[in-house]
């Protein structure tokens, strides 16, 4: 093995790979929120007794978890102009990933929305609580505290998923580890380098969600 | 002339999504191998061996398979080894696959009762008898759910092959939509495809994780 080891050039692009880990961060927090929030709808549709809803939302749920990701951001932005609707790779990209997000948080939260007791919705009733504060209150929050742990492990594994958006060129960390790789020739650096700030952050995202978890789940404590 | 995608496109996507099957399967029987050697480490008596399998663990399960494929790619020429790229995706997804089902197959030895390993030890029985003959055929069953569900993970992992240009199944669709120009067409069956490779693996693994609830 006669390669000498240089780093230098992958430190001094240090601005670039903090551009880099901040546009990873933004993608995947905003597809987690839009996926999240798409997904509660696509649960409530999943356990509806209307079965049109039902199967629809079976369907859509069985097609994105049984086809990779780095096709569905294929079809939304080399697809979708064919339909008329022009995307950058950022914005496909946190389109894919919504989609892709909804599909695992509706079978996530039903998980935990299955693990309320009924008994719990009509104690609820029987203390006269409205509709909406029964779900909020005793559905909702109960379920996604349950199911807490999964969608963090859900999130890590799309911020992770993320580096595949570079080919959309959507500018995250993986995108700009590239552009670093085609002016430096320093491949095996440069990805080691990479695996080592995606390792760092998975762990750093794992622990912080984690305490924002017992803070905002630590009721009725509080 | 813009060629249409017809029926002889179609055939050449499932021309590559032989490849896929191929990639897939062999990455998960090498990736098994080593799998299980990870998931006994895991569960050794040796605290050492515990601590260095599960920093490989969470090395593969913190970091994107697409840099671990990169790094494999770019890191083995490094070491004197002219790899080509069905050597490297391999190596790459077999070290990715074994850190998971590691992870998947120790939950499953560790969910078989205790007393099943000291009453085989206390009636002799050596480890290798001992886990082979007595531990992980009853793990075994525990695991199935997860291991084939992740089968489902490593198929779909595989189109990042793509990227490193091998023309499987999501690469084909890259070159049939450029020269089709319809890749709304193109990434539909390109999708649909996975959907029907994977579909039955999925059902198969709710099924059989229904029955074990069932069991219980």
């Amino acid at each position: 093995m006669n390669y000498t080891f240089d780093f230098a050039p992958v430190l001094a692009a240090w601005p670039m790979l903090v551009d880099g880990i901040l546009g990873t961060l933004r993608m995947s927090s905003l597809s987690m929120i839009f996926g999240l929030s798409l997904g509660i709808v696509f649960m409530l549709m999943r356990m509806s007794k209307q079965r049109t809803l039902k199967a629809i939302a079976i369907g859509y749920i069985e097609l994105i978890r049984n086809t990779p990701i780095l096709v569905q951001v294929f079809f939304v932005f080399f697809g979708m102009p064919a339909l008329g609707i022009r995307l950058s790779g950022e914005q496909a990209a946190i389109l894919a990933m919504t989609l892709n997000c909804a599909a695992y948080a509706a079978e996530i939260v039903r998980g935990g929305v299955q693990s309320i007791r009924p008994g719990q919705i009509e104690a609820g009733r029987a203390l006269g609580m409205r509709v909406l504060d029964i779900y909020r209150f005793i559905v909702f929050r109960p379920a996604i505290r349950a199911v807490y742990p999964a969608l963090c492990s859900q999130f890590i594994l799309m911020m992770l998923n993320s580096s595949l958006m570079s080919s959309v060129s959507a500018e995250e960390l993986t995108y700009f580890a590239q552009t670093l790789d085609s002016q430096t020739f320093r491949s095996f650096e440069i990805y080691l380098t990479l695996g080592i700030i995606y390792l760092a952050l998975s762990q750093f995202v794992s622990i912080a969600l984690g305490v924002l978890g017992r803070v905002y789940f630590s009721y009725p404590a509080k | 002339m813009i060629r249409q995608f017809g029926w002889g496109e179609f055939l050449f996507l499932l021309e590559g999504a032989r490849w896929t099957v191929v990639l897939s399967l062999l990455a998960f029987t090498v990736g098994g191998a080593l799998g299980l050697a990870v998931a006994l480490g895991r569960t050794s008596k040796w605290a050492w061996l515990r601590i260095l399998m599960a920093t490989y663990i969470q090395i593969f399960q913190g970091t994107p398979l697409l840099i671990q494929l990169f790094f494999v790619y770019f890191g083995l020429p490094l070491l004197g080894f002219k790899v080509d790229v069905w050597v490297a995706l391999t190596i790459g997804l077999s070290l990715h696959t074994s850190a998971f089902l590691g992870e998947i197959w120790r939950g499953s030895i560790q969910a078989v009762p205790n007393g099943q390993n000291e009453a085989a030890a206390a009636l002799g029985i050596g480890y290798l008898h001992r886990m082979f003959d007595v531990v992980l055929p009853q793990a075994f069953r525990i695991g199935l759910p997860a291991t084939i569900s992740f089968l489902v993970n490593l198929i779909k992992g595989t189109a990042l092959a793509a990227l490193l240009g091998l023309t499987e199944l999501t690469r084909s669709g890259q070159l049939m939509a450029n020269i089709t120009f319809q890749p709304l067409q193109v990434y539909g069956a390109v999708a649909l495809i996975y959907f029907f490779i994977c579909i039955p693996l999925t059902y198969c693994s709710a099924r059989i994780e229904r029955r074990l609830n069932a069991a219980r």
